[in-house]
């Protein structure tokens, strides 16, 4: 069995603090309304997702209750904080008592030292619909300053986001934490830079087929545009393949000839990523088919890349076993 | 309808006047169908102290009057009479969850005055809030209201008064269907629309067309076969995947450019069951957006172009009916003087 194409993903964070509406938006097509329903998590809840084809994120949603973290750091310790990939710690940012929050997060960083240092740490500063426009930034500042002080003495770089249910910014954080998980994503990125060099496009975003996750794109000199559109486009296309599920089906493709000269296409690249396209309209030239075609050709290339990615992930642990 | 119009010749818009009592959800219905709010954020909505006026431009030049609830009507301070002379349609909207007995004295008051004022008014009745009833409670009380405003029309001896009940929530699609039919009432034009939608429907082999009001998702037109609350959903939020995705990508200062030589937008989703959603912009704010159905791959790329050529020409014939349309205010008062 080959353990790196399966990634161990811890959840933590204090109860109510928003892991489990989270996870269920992100990987269980919950509205943001929808997870009001959610109850309290009891113990671990563990989820097994596929991603990209060969790689499974074993997400561990540990429930915040403090009878369950005790056992957590107690006598669960070893089964919960060995081989952990990434801890994403969900810190409520209208919670009462701050300094407990923190204290968890620092029982979580010494068990992470103990049994996996090389562990990837997220922290995701949780609800901040609840802050006024303006705090926002400075509160988010002031919190990771913080937070990043509290963990250096364990050796661990941090990455923080500020998150919330209610708009796009889940999905930006999201989409960081599982790149960082991809192993290859530079290659990824070179094919799709070349693909875009080939159509001349304007943009290209590459998707991640079931929770239209980023994986990576290619924007060249467009300034101009909403820096948060990657996140808003994972939104729009996520709400629509919701709604498409009314009719029992999935969408296939999607074509639009937009108001600014610009075209857009969306459509399947693998089984497993969903490539938009934007591209500048040129006169003359009939290219919804062209486009359309040079999609299904590059299917081939992509495809190639992902098997790579099994390949490689069946050499590593070989590898490890000489080093050891 | 011709008499709404005539009768008050210098305000050729269609009004719709939205009262009820007060707390009764006449302020978010507004705010959920014209701005896109959302409806949780209805909440935090404050009372309305005065009568508020807006405009919207579309095929029909809609208004939307509020007044508000705990206003009496019968100042004589105030000008009630040249208000409900104006309006094509009062919506009268009931909170079902609370005590309505209040609210259906105080309609029958308000329908008597208008009818006398305009009896080309075109009375409505939302039964509103209906989402926290259970199934059959829904029916029990539409039915009980019914019966009593029938019984009190009755006893003001106006037994001819056509009203029209709804039930209607902002949580779900119901509010946008009450409103769409609300509004077609208004449109004088609307057998003609249908029968161009029908023509086009029976030329393309489309299963379902509607014709939106992009801002508010409300249907001005849709087609003679019967309308199917999910499909509706489905073409709605299609204008919104549509429009969002634009909107990304326009940069401010190129707005102009885009009135100048921006064709108009069009987008085409296949679905994996063979459906095909079809969103084509029309004149003044209106998209037509079509479910198509197809059975063989091989030709859906013909009858796409089959259809885009007819689509085409029904936007021709929607400019001659807006250009006509737009000619009429103008003649009327001549015709009158």
């Amino acid at each position: 069995m080959s353990n790196s194409s399966r990634k161990k993903l811890l959840l933590m964070g204090r109860s109510g603090s928003g892991k489990s509406s989270m996870r269920s938006i992100i990987f269980s097509n919950y509205s943001a309304f929808d997870t009001r329903r959610l109850g309290a998590t009891i113990d671990v809840e563990h989820s097994h997702l596929r991603f990209l084809g060969n790689m499974t994120l074993n997400l561990w949603d540990c429930g915040g209750q403090d009878v369950f973290m005790d056992n957590y750091f107690g006598s669960q310790q070893d089964h919960i904080f060995k081989m952990v990939q990434v801890l994403i710690h969900v810190f409520d940012v209208e919670s009462k008592s701050i300094n407990k929050d923190i204290d968890t997060f620092v029982k979580s960083l010494t068990m992470l030292q103990k049994y996996s240092p090389q562990a990837k740490i997220f922290v995701l500063v949780h609800k901040m619909d609840l802050v006024q426009l303006d705090k926002r930034e400075e509160l988010f500042e002031m919190m990771m300053e913080k937070l990043q002080a509290t963990a250096d003495p364990y050796r661990f770089q941090l990455k923080g986001f500020p998150t919330s249910i209610w708009d796009e910014s889940l999905y930006k954080a999201w989409s960081q934490i599982v790149c960082s998980l991809i192993p290859n994503m530079s290659t990824y990125h070179q094919s799709l830079l070349k693909f875009n060099r080939i159509l001349d496009a304007e943009e290209m975003i590459l998707f991640e087929k079931t929770t239209f996750l980023v994986i990576s794109s290619t924007s060249a000199n467009t300034p101009d545009l909403d820096p948060k559109r990657f996140e808003k486009i994972s939104n729009i296309i996520k709400n629509y393949k919701q709604s498409v599920t009314k009719l029992r089906t999935t969408f296939a493709n999607l074509v639009i000839r937009g108001s600014n000269n610009l075209h857009f296409y969306l459509d399947a690249l693998t089984d497993n990523m969903v490539v938009m396209i934007v591209l500048r309209e040129k006169p003359g030239m009939s290219q919804d088919f062209l486009v359309l075609d040079n999609i299904k050709a590059a299917r081939k290339w992509f495809e190639e890349i992902e098997k790579s990615d099994g390949k490689k992930a069946v050499d590593e642990p070989k590898h490890k076993l000489v080093q050891a | 309808m011709e008499a709404t119009l005539v009768s008050n010749p210098k305000d050729s818009s269609a009004t719709i006047l939205l009262m009820g009592l007060r707390r009764g959800g006449k302020s978010s219905i507004c705010k959920v169908v014209f701005h896109n709010m959302q409806p949780l954020d209805t909440l935090y909505l404050e009372s309305t102290s005065k009568p508020t006026t807006e405009h919207f431009s579309s095929l029909i030049d809609l208004s939307v009057m509020e007044l508000p609830g705990q206003l009496n009507y019968f100042e004589p301070t105030y000008d009630s009479e040249r208000i409900f002379a104006s309006v094509g349609a009062l919506v009268y909207v009931i909170d079902s969850q609370d005590e309505y007995l209040n609210a259906l004295t105080n309609l029958s008051m308000i329908i008597e005055y208008a009818y006398k004022v305009n009896p080309a008014i075109n009375i409505e009745v939302l039964i509103h809030k209906v989402d926290g009833l259970s199934e059959e409670y829904r029916i029990d009380a539409q039915r009980d209201i019914m019966q009593r405003t029938g019984d009190e029309l009755l006893e003001l001896g106006l037994e001819g008064v056509q009203v029209s009940f709804y039930l209607t929530s902002i949580f779900d699609h119901s509010i946008y269907e009450a409103f769409s039919r609300i509004v077609q009432k208004l449109i004088p034009e609307l057998p003609s629309l249908e029968n161009m939608l029908d023509q086009l429907v029976v030329h393309s082999s489309i299963d379902k067309v509607f014709l939106f009001d992009v801002n508010s998702k409300i249907y001005v037109a849709t087609d003679s076969s019967p309308v199917d609350i999910q499909t509706y959903q489905i073409c709605a939020e299609f204008i919104d995947v549509t429009c969002d995705l634009d909107d990304l990508y326009v940069e401010d200062d190129k707005q102009e450019m885009r009135t100048l030589f921006g064709e108009d937008i069009r987008s085409v989703s296949r679905l994996n069951n063979g459906c095909i959603l079809y969103l084509k912009q029309m004149i003044r704010g209106l998209a037509l957006v079509a479910l198509i159905r197809s059975d063989e791959k091989s030709d859906i790329d013909k009858s796409l172009a089959i259809i885009d050529y007819n689509v085409g020409l029904f936007k021709q014939a929607l400019m001659k009916v807006w250009a006509h349309a737009k000619l009429q205010p103008a003649n009327r008062p001549a015709v009158e003087n």
